[in-house]
């Protein structure tokens, strides 16, 4: 469609044969560019619902807070930058820790006392945190928006084309979360914490009866989940920059990721954070002005398909 | 409690004998968790009476609230035509979030009904249809033969009657046939549908119900504040007005008045500076400690309390 108009636009300066290929040539960058971008932004999205996922999964709470511990990843790597400086992935190594240490303590101290009461009341606690996470921060850091710089040894980008480039540390991202989301499908089917996980999930009284630690178990699944949302918001900070209100609405388009998917499911969230991320980002190229509506769109298009989303618990 | 009409009706006599004695600061608050109640009592049909916990609920208040400013336009207009068309803005966009969102139990729906407000919110917010995400004024109020609600003292009555009018609706819907068969959804869906109750309609019935009954409260909101902004449809709004609904006790109509009263004043509280200092401006944390406190300590909201002491009481 876009190269139709670009061509209905330059009929009238006479292009010749060589400029009209060129045109097609700059529109196949630019489709490209956003193709990769998409993904990029659907593997984040993934980092992010994926702990959500398997919070709700495993533990049955509904975690609106979630959206904030992306916000806190965002902020810690605000804060951590200019002690790292080039050690970028030691940075995120490090924020990753912290975060599962904050994880691992909240779930102690907020949710262990959750799991016998109704959602409800989850919702609650979780809409509370989300008021005291917000307030603090803005206590610390302000309410000014911050840009963060990407490491010096990812700027730049590599050629498209003859004039779109695109950067290498969306590259560097992207790569990450393939990285980190492989690490997990490993985790997940693959060791003794994974089938704890998976029994957990499938049958919480009888895991229990056959002697698990549910309790630690919790625990650990918490302390993930935290720590993957706080890396993916690490990891978007200096592609994003760093702003109040950026748990808000990465925590709204989870839910509708995790609703998709499947609640519980690891791959269905795999699979609907790209389709959310293809629809975003072509719908902002297309339909700039309704491009918020398009997800929600998806969500009821699949609802209305299979409302149980596209995989039903399993892994 | 053969007496349980007695607190409301004094209530209700107190509240139409007040406007004079109350200062403009006062009046004000009134009317404003006057409205809030309006909006609670129609979350309290789908979460108390239905057992569906909605986390979209804003979406309606916002609608009816910019359809109300939307069919004002610059003249203002009839309250006999702009009101319903407020409430049926509402009551249509219940109806589709409803059809589809009904077809999802427990924490989907929750989920669901949150992620459709959010597509409400980004249409008022991304788009050029109503303001952006600045919003839009309302700049004549609109009236019904010779009453204007520009007027305070028509306003406070209107809402008032506005208040005693859902509550009615909602106390007699609740002693009907499809009262019960919602409270028989609630309890135990699988067996109702056994029984032969179509439950997706009467369920749907309800959300709709209570969407128009929000469209209304937004209708009285917007006249109130006089603009509109996409804010009143965000997410906070709907985990505000749940938060209401627990605070006061979820399963009584009371207890949606009790959480809108509550919230509003401990709201108004924390903004205070006399009393919290440099705090107030950070009053969302206060709020929020309080929240958690509440959640650890009264899991059955302020009406349970009472009800603890009470068996206290007999018990001691």
């Amino acid at each position: 469609m876009a190269g139709g108009c670009a061509a209905l636009l330059f009929d009238g300066l006479r292009l010749t044969q060589a400029d009209s290929y060129r045109i097609a040539a700059v529109d196949l960058a630019t489709f490209l560019v956003q193709c990769l971008n998409a993904v990029q932004y659907g593997l984040l999205l993934f980092l992010v619902a994926s702990g959500l996922t398997l919070i709700f999964g495993i533990m049955g709470v509904i975690n609106l807070a979630h959206g904030s511990f992306y916000m806190i990843g965002a902020y810690l790597a605000f804060a951590l930058a200019p002690y790292f400086g080039d050690w970028f992935v030691t940075q995120l190594i490090v924020g990753v820790l912290l975060a599962a240490a904050f994880g691992y303590l909240l779930e102690w101290a907020f949710f262990s006392f959750l799991y016998q009461r109704e959602h409800l009341q989850q919702v609650l606690m979780t809409y509370a945190l989300i008021l005291v996470f917000e307030e603090v921060r803005s206590l610390l850091v302000g309410n000014d928006v911050h840009g963060v710089q990407a490491p010096p040894w990812l700027a730049g980008g590599f050629r498209l084309g003859e004039l779109m480039s695109y950067p290498w540390y969306r590259v560097f991202a992207s790569v990450a979360c393939v990285v980190v989301a492989i690490g997990l499908y490993w985790v997940v089917n693959r060791t003794r914490l994974g089938m704890m996980i998976r029994a957990g999930a499938s049958n919480r009284d009888m895991a229990r009866g056959l002697g698990l630690n549910i309790r630690l178990l919790y625990r650990i699944v918490f302390a993930g989940g935290v720590a993957l949302a706080a890396l993916a918001g690490m990891i978007a900070a200096p592609l994003s920059s760093v702003y109040p209100g950026m748990g808000g609405s990465v925590l709204i388009i989870c839910f509708v990721v995790v609703v998709i998917g499947g609640i519980g499911s690891i791959t269905g969230a795999l699979i609907a954070s790209l389709l959310v991320g293809v629809v975003d980002t072509f719908g902002k190229v297309f339909f700039a002005e309704y491009s918020g509506v398009g997800v929600y769109l998806l969500m009821a298009v699949i609802l209305v398909w299979r409302p149980e989303g596209l995989m039903k618990r399993a892994y | 409690m053969k007496r349980s009409w007695i607190v409301p009706v004094v209530a209700a006599l107190v509240l139409l004998a007040l406007p004079p004695v109350l200062s403009p600061y006062l009046h004000d608050l009134v009317v404003k968790i006057a409205i809030y109640a309006v909006f609670a009592l129609s979350l309290e049909l789908l979460v108390g009476v239905t057992g569906l916990v909605s986390l979209g609920h804003a979406a309606f208040l916002g609608i009816g609230a910019y359809v109300t400013v939307l069919a004002s336009g610059d003249s203002g207009g009839s309250i006999a035509r702009i009101l319903p068309l407020a409430v049926l803005a509402a009551a249509g966009y219940a109806l589709f979030v409803g059809a589809l969102s009904l077809r999802t139990k427990g924490v989907y729906f929750i989920m669901v009904t949150l992620a459709f407000a959010q597509m409400a919110y980004f249409v008022f917010h991304d788009t050029k249809l109503a303001g952006g995400s600045d919003g839009l004024f309302l700049y004549v109020k609109p009236t019904l033969v010779t009453l204007s609600l520009d007027d305070k003292r028509t306003m406070y009555y209107a809402v008032m009657l506005a208040l005693v009018v859902t509550y009615a609706l909602l106390a007699l819907l609740q002693r009907s046939r499809f009262g019960h068969a919602l409270a028989g959804i609630r309890v135990n869906e699988q067996r109702m549908r056994a029984a032969g109750y179509p439950t997706f309609r009467y369920k749907l019935a309800a959300f709709v119900i209570a969407g128009a009954l929000a469209g209304l409260a937004g209708f009285l909101l917007a006249v109130k504040d006089g603009a509109v902004n996409p804010e009143l449809l965000s997410w906070h709004e709907s985990g505000a007005v749940l938060l209401m609904l627990i605070l006061g006790g979820i399963g009584h109509l009371r207890g949606a008045v009790i959480g809108a009263i509550a919230f509003t004043l401990l709201k108004e509280l924390f903004q205070l500076e006399a009393l919290l200092g440099p705090l107030a401006s950070h009053w969302q944390l206060t709020l929020g400690l309080t929240i958690i406190a509440f959640v650890a300590l009264l899991p059955k909201g302020l009406i349970g309390l009472r009800r603890r002491f009470a068996a206290g009481a007999v018990h001691g």
